[in-house]
């Protein structure tokens, strides 16, 4: 019987590709988002920041803040469920992703709905990949502050799936 | 935010100050704000592509600008928005965005945006937006 693969390696090989995917996209380090993971769950977290504020007399986030968040979430969580299979299945490694990044999808759009004021306080997004086909991806994202049920924001993207290399004509 | 000196709506928000936004024109109901591109912003490092983000950030701050210069608007908040994602924005291009708040009603602004690089024929992306409307109270008689 083959033994299971010992837990410390199983969680490297995952949050070194996670960290590897998110250190990647340097819009996502401007704003400080970070990624915890549970098993291939992800949440999307912003850590509060005064120069995220829109508003400086409520105080309240910034809707681009928010939409920027969202967006990223959305963008993340459709890249990992990608990944998550070819990692998994050993035919990616963490090490192989940091030397060839694997090719984000593009945003076709994305539509904001602002629930409730963003508070000076850090956020919380989840994303759920709604139908992913070869070309065209829908994804749902949902975001909270203090309490998960009751949303600050939430948004719907489409988005185009990078295409795999043509395969080889073998003329070359 | 107060309608009295529109020129400082961007620099209230530090969120916009941090993006570098710049406004290039505001006038009863319509702004254009504008964007340096920055290795930050970027959302592929394949591409050096700016994030949509960002776009949706200058797009929403150029909307709630377009809503606070209409006559008689006190303060603003944006209810939905959408952006639909043309072509990328050419890398190292400034970035545009135009909105127009076209019709208000006693409690709502309707606006519409579009934002454009050096190439201003071609938009790299638009939008479409409900803001809330807030008028500024009549002295009661």
């Amino acid at each position: 019987m083959k033994h299971p693969e010992p837990v410390q390696q199983v969680k490297y090989r995952r949050d070194t590709a996670l960290q590897t995917l998110v250190g990647a996209i340097p819009y996502a380090q401007f704003l400080g988002i970070q990624f915890e993971r549970h098993g291939d769950e992800l949440t999307a977290v912003l850590p509060f920041d005064d120069s995220l504020i829109g508003n400086p007399i409520l105080p309240a986030l910034h809707g681009g803040v928010i939409a920027s968040f969202l967006e990223v979430a959305a963008i993340v969580e459709l890249s990992w469920a990608m990944l998550w299979e070819e990692l998994e299945s050993g035919r990616l490694s963490a090490e192989s992703m940091a030397q060839n990044m694997p090719r984000l999808p593009k945003t076709i759009d994305f539509t904001i709905d602002y629930l409730r004021t963003g508070l000076p306080r850090d956020a919380y997004a989840r994303a759920r990949v709604n139908r992913s086909g070869r070309r065209y991806a829908s994804v749902h994202v949902e975001a909270w502050q203090d309490n998960r049920a009751r949303l600050f924001a939430q948004a719907t993207g489409h988005f185009l799936m990078p295409q795999p290399p043509l395969p080889p004509t073998g003329r070359d | 935010m107060s309608s009295s000196d529109p020129q400082s709506f961007i620099s209230a928000l530090p969120f916009a100050r941090a993006l570098g936004m710049r406004l290039e024109a505001i006038d009863a109901g319509e702004a254009r704000i504008s964007m340096d591109w920055d290795a930050r912003f970027v959302g592929d490092p394949a591409t050096g592509v700016i994030h949509g983000g960002a776009v949706s950030a200058l797009m929403d701050t150029c909307g709630g600008a377009a809503v606070m210069s209409y006559p008689g608007a006190t303060t603003t908040a944006t209810i939905d928005l959408r952006i639909d994602y043309m072509r990328a924005a050419t890398p190292g291009q400034r970035i545009t965005a135009r909105a127009i708040c076209y019709h208000v009603t006693r409690n709502v602004a309707f606006v519409r945006a579009t934002a454009h690089d050096e190439d201003t024929n071609n938009p790299v992306a638009t939008a479409a937006g409900a803001f809330t409307f807030d008028r500024a109270q009549k002295v009661p008689e």
